[in-house]
Formats: C-alpha cells, structure tokens, sequence
C-alpha cells in the first residue's frame, strides 16, 4: 500500500459529510446511520494500512541510513501565493505523530459511529430527529481533525483547526431546542475562536520572519528559524516567544487549558458519544498535537516552554480538584480530560531536546504516548458514560448507583478504564503516565512531586465516579420506569474493543516508533517513579473506597468540614463567574456601551442626517415634477437661456 | 434683419407652448418654433456662405422631420380623443401615477 | 437691399410673419390659430423666395401650407365642436409664459445686436441654383452630398408612417 492512498483518507469522510447531508433525508435514517459508519470502517482500514506501511514499511526510504524515521509528503499542492516565497499549500504530510493520530482519530471515530447507532436511538431502536445531521457532522468532524493531523504547514493547520471548531459547534448544539445546549456551543465556539485570533496572530508573526509556512522547512533548521528574527523584541521578550506564545495559546483554547477551559464542562451537553470523540479524544489533543508539531522550536525558546509547563501543571491540579467534587458524571469526566490534557501539555514542557542528556526527548514520547492511550481509555469512559445514561436518562450520580448488578459489562469496562486512568499496571495509562512523571522529575523534582499528587488525585475521582454510579447504594428503580440494562451490540462492542485496548496498549513499544527526532528511544522502567506512582495511586482508590463504595455519612462530614472549599470546588473556583463579571459588568458595560452608542448616535446619526436631509430636500422640490410638460419645457427654456446668456456674458466681456 | 421676425416667431411659440392648453395649439406653436428656427438656417446660409447649400439642406431636412413629427402628433392626439374625448393637456392625466 | 421693390416685399412679408405669430398664439379659436399659422408660413415663404431659395420656398408651400395646416385642420375637425372657443388663459400662466418668451427674445436679440452688422448687411446677389443642382447634391455622396440624412429621413418619414397608422388605427 503506497501513500497515494491517503487522500482517500480525507475524501471519504468530507464525501460523507456532502452525501449524508444532501442524501440523507431521502435515504431514511437507519441506512443514513449504516451507511456512514460503513464508510468510516474503510477509512479506518485505510489510515490503519497507512500508517502500517510508514512505521513497518521498509521499501519508501522512511527510515534514512542513520536509522531516522523520515517525514513523507503524500502530497502537496500550492493553493494561495503572498509572495515568491510565502506560499500556502494544501497537502498531506506523515510523520510518526501524524500516523499515530491517523490511528487514534481514525478508531475513535469509528467506534463512535459504531456506537451512536445505538445511542441515538431511542429504547425501541428508533432513531432520533436529526439522526442524518448527526451522521453528516460527525463525518464532517472527522474530515476536519484528519485534515488537521495531516496538515504539511501551519496554515492549514489553522484552516483545520477552525473547521474542527465549527464541527464541535454544530454537534454541542446538536439538540438546538435545548438553550442550555445553544448556550454551550456559543461558549465553546467564542472561546476556541478567541484563542485562534492569537494563534492566528502567531502564525503571521512566525511566517513574516521565517517566510515559511511548512513544517519541513521550519523543524529541518529550527535554529535558523527562530534566529531570523533576532534582535527583535517586543515588551522584552523576543519576537519568536511572542509567536510561539501565541501559537500557544491557540492550541490552549482548543485543549480547554486554564484559563480558557470555561468551554469544555458545557460542551458536555451535547450527545455523550460526541463528547467521547471530540472532547475527550481527538479535538481537545488539537492543541497538544500542535505544540508536539511545533516542539523543535518551542524546545529552543524555553520562555515559552515555561509558559506551558506553568499552565498545563495548574491547569492539571486545578482540574482535578474540580473534577473530586462534581454530580454530573460527563462534567466530572470532562474535568478529568482537562487534567490529562494538562498532563500531556506538562510532559512536553518539561521534555529537553532530543540528545540532550540521558532522557532528552523522553517527556515528548511519554505526552504523545499519553494522548495515544488517553484517547483510547477516556473514549471508553464516555461511551460508558453515554450506555449509562442512555440507560437511566440522567447524567446526575444521585440517580445512578448500585448499577453493577444491571448493567455488568458496562461496570467492568468503566472500571477497566478507571484503573487504567489511574495509572494501576498493566494498564495503559500506567506506562505513559510513569514515563510522564519520569520525565517531570529529570525536569526538577518539583514538577515530578506535583504531577504524582495530581496522579494520586486523578486515581482518587476516578473511582469516586465509579463507586457511585456502580456501587453505593442499591440502585432503585423509578416508578414507571424498566431497569436499566447493558445495550444492544452496536453499543456494547464498541465498549469491549477499547476496554481490551485500554488494557493492552501500554505494551507497545511507543519509544521505538513516536519520538522527537525519529531515532528510536529505549525506555527503561524508572523503578523508584513507578512505584511511587502506584502506590500514590493505590492510596487514591483505598480512600475512594472507603468513602464511597458503601453508603456512608463519611463524604457529608468532609463536605461539611471543609464547606468552604467543597462549594468552591464544586462552582469550579467561579471562574465561570469570573468570566460572566468580567464580559458582561466590564467588557459590555464599559467598553461595548460607549462604542455602541458612539455607533447609534455618532455614525448612525450622521448617516440618518443624509438621509433626511435627502428626504427633504426631495420633498422640498417634489412640486416642480408635476408632470405637466409644459411646466418642464418653461423650466427647460429658462435653462437654456441663463446658459445662452453667460456664454454671452463671457464672450462679450 | 432677415431674424428680426424669426426672432418674434420664435418668441410666440414659445409663449403659446407654455400657455396653452389645447393640444393641437401646442403643436402649432412648435411649427412656429421651427419655422423661425428654419429661417435662421436659411438666412445665416445666404449671408456667410451664398455659394453653398448647407442650410438650405438642413431646413429642407428639418421641415421633412417636422412633418413626420406633426403627423404621428396628431395621430397621437386623435388617439388620446377617442379615449378621453379630451384635448386638454391638464385634463388628460390618466397616465399621471 | 437692392431695391424699393424688395425692402417693400420684405416689409410686408415681416409684418405679416410678426402679426400672424402673435395672433396664432393668441386667438382663442383654435381653426383661427391654424389659418393663422398657415399665412405665418406663406410669409415664410416669401423670404425664402426673396432669398433666392426657389425650392426651398416651393417645399415650404407645398409641406407646410399644403400638407401640415391641412392635417391640423383636420385633426381640428375631428376634435372640437365648432364655434367653441378655448378657455381663458390663466394669468398667472399668462405672464409666465410672456416673462419666458420675453426673456428668451431678449438674450436673442442681444446677441443679434451685439453683432450688429448682420442687421443692415446687403444682401449679396446670390449665384441662383437651379433644381438639377440641388437633386445632383441631395443623391451624392462627396463632401457637399446629402445621400445618408436622404435616406435617413425617409426611413423616418416610413417609420413615422407606420407609427401614425398603428397609433391611430382604431382597435
């Protein structure tokens, strides 16, 4: 299989996108929903061959003699020219993380097809309003995100980036009736987009100095890059951190990082399996995968890379507490996928340059090994999520409990999930975050103690979630309704694949194939780290159950002793809050009153005096066109003799 | 002092254009406006160029139009008379909006 | 002005121009206005005549007085009762109307003035041109040839025949 392919892997799902959308409504909703993941079935072969022949192929010159994995351009079309040499071109770039995210994309979402099928039916199979529009973003989504993975330089990127944007705006505000979920997708909408003007602005900055959008161009001297605007300054810091800040905080608002993750915990009112693929799996790594993108020169320009150490090891904690308080299950998971978002953020700023020193370049494998298995694990939490509330129609923790004995394979798939969050070997989540805390530590012991505790925190909600939705108490049933029960296979089996991934992936050989520089990277298990790290883990489930595996009046005391922090926790630290004071008392009183009414008065004022004045003056002289030809000829005549006369005048003079 | 009463005629016509309401006056006063300016064509002709025949031409042409002009005019008009009964300009105002 | 003879003609043929104009205008019957008008354009054609302009002076007779006043009579005919007299001017319309006319002769004769020599120039005794001169002149197509405004104009008279028809044509 040669890389020709690949365009397929992009075409199929933007043909799915136009062919659900425009043929769906004639084509009846069950086969639209067949069709659709029939479709995204062979996109999955297809970016599973791909990047089967990049990692194992030997014949395409992938692997250069010093045993370094090449990038391969698949393809590469110029499509807008600034300049000579500010071109923007479209076109499909391979490099180890690109094919992983073909992989991790390419899986979820079609586990997330598979499964919607079911999920957006109703307990008699029946489909929901809107099933077509569904099927159709979720394509369109999945065009986009692929699109971004492959994208060969940084504007098409963004173009990407932008479309991942609007898909997830559609699909939030898939049930449009509902103003909570308009509301979310206006939010998550405006906030991503407020953090694509900086990263927008990044980019010009970077291209105007660097007269090059590519990534080949910029990671093949990164040196060079970032030294081509030296001696420019703004503020103090270099133009280049300006940029990569910049660029930085694009990918934060996309990654729902402090302060711009107000988004992500609203996102959760659109349907579950969307959460589970665009926020928890693939859209929200965007930002992760763009640093990683970028990482020869953030690696250069430590000042920025400072930034995202500090804001991804806050971001980290901060959401976890959040995450240790929360009723609704989606927003407690949706609090955890920021904190392991964060977690990846934090392993790529602490990673040094490749070859430099013993672990160089091990805290960018261990991030992108992390978003690898966290997609697979927090996927599977959310399809979980979604069979449980699909089957109790409430996403409130006090209308589950004691669901173990109903619904048996979705308990074991969420605990298996849970363990492997929590990092509990031999799950997959244990092996990338040991090589994350690994790398923490080689960064400063701090950043290594900090991430363990956030490690133990992580383990500590994870299994409170468990414990009250499966445990707890006996599950009682509501009157006039039937007992909740595991689903029909289309939602079961995709449970069962990734519980079996979750469990397996933390055996891949990651180092070998997804590093930094493309030469391979041996791992060796830290034993000291790894230990710790469990047993921090350890200690975070033996106190999550003992609080909250039977009923017990243990949480209220606590709640009750520490209120004060409880509700802070619980209102997410009123950062929403914050956010409502500073737009709507600041931003709408005292900046948009002014200009709008400058705007209503001034400008609108001066356009309404022309037009009454035109009014009036038609008004004015509407008497003189009376129709009567005579009257015009007069009118007409007595022109024509003023003219006769000042053209005597002048002659004559 | 061949335009002296080209002059007049002119006057006239214009007077009569503008003051009467009778169609057909109206268009009388229109030939008179053109039979002065007519005259004018003729005149300047014979006292600036006697050997050549341009104004002459041009009145020749002129009157040929003025005719044409008058026939569909009053073709116009006996129309407007048979709808209206009317040759009055203010009182035919039907085709006002 | 060569002789008595021709500044006696040309006095009559100018009074006659300048009184049947004002009275063409004037008069409150409008068959009246139409005779009128027809001698203000025989007097016409007594200068053309007296300028040597024999055929000119012919069409003039023959178009006008033959053709045109005899439309207008009868488009008078078939559109007012005889006798009837047209309604009093409008003073107010009435002064406008002079004001305009006044106005336009004053520029006019101003500028008629202003070069005065043409108010007294002799008149020079013109070459004469016989008819074979003018017909050569109107079909050619040289510098001094009229072929194109010829054809021109009768497209136009066809056209205008055609429009007249289909104008008045009673449906």
């Amino acid at each position: 299989m040669s890389f020709d392919f690949s365009i397929l892997v992009l075409a199929i799902p933007f043909f799915m996108f136009l062919f659900l959308g425009l043929v769906g409504v004639k084509m009846g909703k069950k086969i639209t929903g067949v069709v659709g993941t029939i479709a995204m079935g062979v996109t999955l072969f297809i970016c599973y061959s791909i990047a089967f022949t990049y990692f194992f192929g030997t014949d395409q010159g992938q692997i250069s003699a010093e045993g370094v994995r090449q990038s391969v351009l698949a393809y590469d079309w110029n499509w807008l020219t600034f300049t000579d040499k500010l071109v923007v071109k479209l076109g499909i770039l391979l490099d180890p993380i690109s094919a992983m995210m073909l992989i991790v994309i390419s899986t979820i979402s079609f586990l997330v097809h598979l499964f919607s099928l079911g999920y957006m039916s109703d307990e008699y199979g029946k489909p929901e309003k809107g099933f077509q529009r569904y099927y159709s973003f979720l394509a369109l989504f999945t065009f986009s995100m692929l699109g971004l993975v492959v994208a060969t330089n940084i504007f098409q990127m963004f173009i990407f980036f932008e479309m991942v944007g609007v898909s997830s705006y559609l699909l939030i505000g898939f049930y449009y009736t509902s103003p909570a979920a308009i509301h979310a997708s206006k939010k998550a909408f405006i906030v991503t987009r407020l953090a694509d003007l900086f990263f927008l602005v990044g980019i010009m900055i970077l291209s105007y100095y660097t007269d090059t959008f590519d990534f080949n161009a910029l990671m093949a001297s990164p040196e060079s890059a970032l030294s081509s605007a030296h001696g420019q300054t703004f503020m103090g810091c270099s133009v280049m951190a300006w940029a990569l800040t910049f660029i930085f905080i694009g990918g934060a608002g996309k990654s729902a990082m402090y302060p711009l993750h107000i988004w992500l915990p609203d996102a959760m009112e659109g349907p579950t399996p969307v959460s589970a693929l665009i926020h928890a799996a693939t859209m929200v790594v965007a930002g992760v995968f763009l640093v990683a993108r970028l990482f020869p020169l953030y690696v250069l320009e430590q000042g920025s890379m400072n930034i995202v150490l500090v804001v991804g090891a806050f971001t980290a904690l901060y959401a976890a507490a959040i995450a240790c308080v929360q009723s609704d299950i989606k927003r407690a998971l949706a609090f955890s996928t920021i904190s392991q978002i964060a977690y990846m953020m934090t392993a790529l700023a602490v990673s040094s340059a490749p070859g430099v020193g013993e672990e160089g370049g091990l805290g960018y494998m261990a991030s992108m090994f992390h978003l690898f298995t966290h997609a697979m694990f927090k996927a599977l939490l959310f399809l979980c999520a979604g069979a449980i509330i699909h089957a109790v129609h409430s996403n409130e923790n006090s209308h589950m409990h004691g669901l173990h004995k109903f619904m048996p394979i979705t308990s074991i798939a969420f605990l298996i999930g849970c363990l492997a969050i929590a990092g509990i070997p031999p799950f997959a989540g244990f092996f990338s975050k040991d090589e994350i805390l690994v790398a923490c530590y080689e960064k400063s012991p701090l950043w290594g103690v900090w991430m363990a505790i956030v490690a133990g925190m992580t383990a500590f909600y994870m299994f409170r979630i468990y414990y009250l939705i499966f445990h707890w108490k006996k599950h009682e049933v509501k009157e006039g309704h039937h007992a909740p029960h595991d689903m029909q296979w289309t939602m079961t089996l995709p449970l069962i694949i990734l519980a079996v991934i979750s469990c397996v992936a933390g055996f891949i050989p990651f180092g070998k194939y997804v590093t930094a520089d493309g030469q391979a990277l041996h791992t060796h298990t830290n034993w000291p780290v790894a230990i710790s790290s469990v047993c921090i883990a350890l200690v975070g489930i033996g106190l999550a159950t003992k609080m909250y595996f039977k009923e017990n009046d243990l949480p209220s005391k606590l709640k009750s002793k520490f209120n004060g922090l409880w509700t802070a926790a619980y209102n997410r630290f009123y950062m929403d809050e914050l956010y409502q004071f500073i737009t709507h008392k600041v931003i709408f009183q005292k900046v948009c009153k002014p200009i709008a009414w400058f705007d209503r008065h001034v400008i609108d004022g001066t356009m309404n005096l022309l037009a009454d004045m035109t009014t009036s003056a038609s008004f004015a002289i509407r008497k003189m066109q009376s129709g009567s030809i005579q009257s015009y000829v007069l009118y007409y005549f007595l022109g024509a003799i003023m003219l006769a006369a000042v053209t005597m005048v002048i002659v004559l003079i | 002092m061949y335009l002296i009463p080209s002059l007049i005629m002119f006057g006239c016509g214009v007077f009569g254009f503008i003051t009467r309401k009778n169609m057909i006056a109206i268009l009388i006063s229109l030939e008179l406006m053109l039979n002065s300016v007519d005259i004018n064509f003729v005149v300047f002709n014979r006292f600036l160029y006697p050997d050549q025949l341009n104004g002459m031409f041009f009145a020749l042409f002129a009157i040929a139009i003025a005719a044409a002009e008058t026939a569909v005019a009053i073709a116009i008009i006996i129309n407007v008379y048979r709808v209206a009964k009317k040759v009055d300009i203010s009182e035919i105002t039907k085709l006002k909006f | 002005m060569d002789s008595v003879g021709n500044l006696i003609i040309y006095a009559i043929a100018a009074i006659a121009i300048i009184a049947f104009s004002i009275l063409a205008v004037t008069t409150k019957k409008i068959l009246r206005s139409a005779t009128y008008l027809l001698f203000t354009l025989l007097a016409t054609a007594v200068i053309y005549f007296q300028m040597d302009y024999e055929f000119l002076g012919a069409v003039q007779i023959a178009v006008y007085a033959g053709g045109i006043v005899v439309l207008f009579v009868f488009a008078i005919m078939l559109t007012h009762k005889p006798g009837k007299d047209a309604e009093p001017l409008s003073s107010h319309k009435k002064w406008l109307g002079v004001g305009a006319a006044f106005a336009g002769a004053a520029v006019c004769a101003g500028a008629l003035f202003s070069y005065g020599k043409f108010c007294c120039a002799k008149l020079l005794p013109g070459s004469g041109f016989d008819i074979k001169e003018i017909g050569s002149a109107l079909l050619d197509t040289d510098k001094f040839g009229y072929l194109l405004p010829f054809e021109a104009i009768s497209i136009l008279l066809l056209a205008c025949i055609i429009g007249g028809v289909v104008i008045a044509r009673r449906r």
